[in-house]
């Protein structure tokens, strides 16, 4: 089976300048990888890095020593070193992402937000929009809610556009931050059947679920974040 | 995604006497992207931007830009007479002040169709349903064209100012604190305006500002400035969430949230 997502010995710390240059180590010597068609979950409490490691999958978080090795188009990238450029491209077609809050555009509707990343790959902005109208009622978003923009919306509302925003296109990696947080049961189970469709497609998943019941629907496997805490003293 | 950039600029340099303007900035431009230049006043944005555009003439390094012909020419080589014709049909400069980039005693319509007759075109009809069009891309009526951007306010002036500079279909467009004069509501309006500008026509651009919220929302990379160097470069969202530099983390620190 394909293991397009390979971590090896990824470390992270934050250098805080603003508080006399101290060291907040947050992991070290992260490795493990994904394969096609499961889904593992980062385990771990609150604070132990589970959201950074997404966050370096992702190049929103630097990396400070390691390799990330993604299969990207025909090849192998390493996303610990790739440039800005690289990382774009990865985002446009390989690796999904679905972040913990929406970040929210004036005057975008909610509609527009979900349709864009398949816009973005080159689908025509109708086809994009009738398979954003789709995810959004399949979620149970209210359709008068479609053509506002998502500023406005509750906490889940908010969440459900950007569930749905993460898995309209068919990127073959897909990162998942706790996208379940404020949900009720019957969009919870909406979430548990899209993880499981995406599954079925051979889709490699890597998700934060604090939810016990979603955790234990959709996890292949626990990786256990805190194998990887950094020591805490400031180095 | 072309793999050459259209853009080169290396070791670019510009001193005003003794004093920094900027220092030794090397970066690559490629088309369809979005570069912010991000820094407190007197930090050099405005003195690489005019080096860029070429309005100014660097005190060293070089810049070549890919021209339509795939051929990379120097900047900093060429003629007055090549420059001002790149200036007119390639690229566009949107200034921070409406004023500096329009003919305030000309009519909108003239304002957008100068553009057009500069690149040769002679069609009165054509022209007009040109700017009629433009003026509309940036939401403004059709009943204003006859009126000169004196009668307008601030927001239109600046709406003007970008139809006036994207008519001729450029290929990199130069801004300077596009939001910079206007209210927080008009500001909303004109990024999102140029949010969907810049992603509908593929353009590659430099945007100066000052303002985070503008780079997050504008720019897929960014550039840190201070005291006339680049202190910190990078994927915006990266730069903006894991910021390295000390000076990045003062400046990130010291807003609300982007
Ligand atoms: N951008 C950042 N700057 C400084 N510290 C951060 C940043 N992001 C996360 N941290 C710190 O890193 C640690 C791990 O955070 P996080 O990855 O969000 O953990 P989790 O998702 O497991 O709760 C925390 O101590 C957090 O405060
Ligand atoms: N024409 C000029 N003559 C002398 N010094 C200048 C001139 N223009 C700018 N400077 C100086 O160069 C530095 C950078 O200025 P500028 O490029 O305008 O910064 P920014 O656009 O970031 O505010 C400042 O110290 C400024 O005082
Ligand atoms: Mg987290
Ligand atoms: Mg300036």
């Amino acid at each position: 089976m394909a293991t397009p997502v390979v971590v090896s010995d990824v470390a992270k710390s934050f250098t805080m300048h603003l508080r006399d240059g101290i060291k907040l180590p947050v992991v070290a010597g992260v490795s493990f990888s994904i394969r096609s068609g499961e889904c593992a979950v980062l385990g771990g409490p609150s604070g132990a890095g589970k959201s950074s490691i997404l966050k370096m999958l992702y190049g929103n978080y630097a990396v400070d020593a390691g390799q990330i090795i993604v299969q990207h188009e025909d090849g192998l990238i390493d996303l610990a070193t790739a440039s800005p450029r690289t990382v774009l491209a990865v985002r446009r077609l390989t690796i999904g992402y679905v972040s913990q809050f929406l970040r929210t555009v004036p005057r975008v509707s909610a509609l527009d937000v979900v349709a864009e990343p398949l816009v973005e790959r080159g689908a025509d902005r109708e086809v994009a929009r009738n398979k954003a109208r789709a995810l959004l009622a399949q979620l149970n978003l209210p359709e008068k809610l479609w053509m506002l923009p998502p500023a406005t919306f509750s906490g889940g509302e908010q969440q459900r556009v950007n569930i749905a925003r993460g898995f309209i296109t068919e990127h073959p990696i897909l990162l998942l931050d706790e996208p379940t947080a404020s949900l009720d049961a019957r969009n919870r189970d909406v979430v548990i059947a899209l993880i499981a469709a995406k599954k079925a497609t051979g889709v490699a998943l890597l998700g934060i679920f604090h939810d016990h019941d979603v955790r234990e629907a959709v996890a292949d496997r626990v990786i256990d974040v805190t194998a990887f805490a950094a020591g805490k003293i400031a180095a | 995604m072309t793999d050459e950039p259209l853009l080169r600029v290396s070791a670019l340099s510009k001193f005003y006497g003794s004093r920094v303007g900027c220092e030794n900035v090397t970066f690559g431009l490629w088309p369809g992207e979005v570069l912010a230049v991000v820094g407190e006043s007197g930090s050099g944005k405005t003195t690489l931007l005019n080096c860029l555009s070429t309005r100014l003439l660097p005190s060293s390094g070089a810049a070549s830009y890919r021209m339509r012909d795939g051929q990379f020419r120097e900047l900093y080589r060429m003629s007055e007479a090549e420059r001002r014709f790149l200036m007119r049909t390639d690229w566009g400069f949107v200034h921070q002040n409406p004023a500096d980039g329009l003919r305030m005693t000309v009519s909108a319509g003239a304002n957008v169709g100068e553009r057009l007759m500069a690149v040769g075109d002679r069609h009165y009809g054509k022209i007009r349903a040109t700017a009629v069009d433009w003026l509309s891309r940036v939401e403004i009526d059709e009943d204003r064209i006859d009126d000169e951007p004196r009668a307008f306010s601030g927001g239109m002036r600046q709406r003007l100012q970008i139809a006036r500079n994207l008519v001729t279909g450029p290929r990199l467009v130069f801004m300077d604190e596009p939001t910079g004069g206007l209210d927080v509501s008009v500001q909303a309006r004109l990024l999102d305006l140029l949010r969907g500008l810049v992603t509908d026509l593929g353009l590659a651009a430099v945007v100066v500002t000052h303002d985070l919220a503008v780079a997050r929302l504008l720019s897929q990379r960014m550039m840190v400035m201070k005291d006339g160097r680049v202190v910190e470069s990078g994927l915006t969202d990266r730069v903006l969430d894991d910021p390295r530099a000390p000076y990045t983390q003062l400046l990130v620190s010291s807003i609300l949230q982007v």
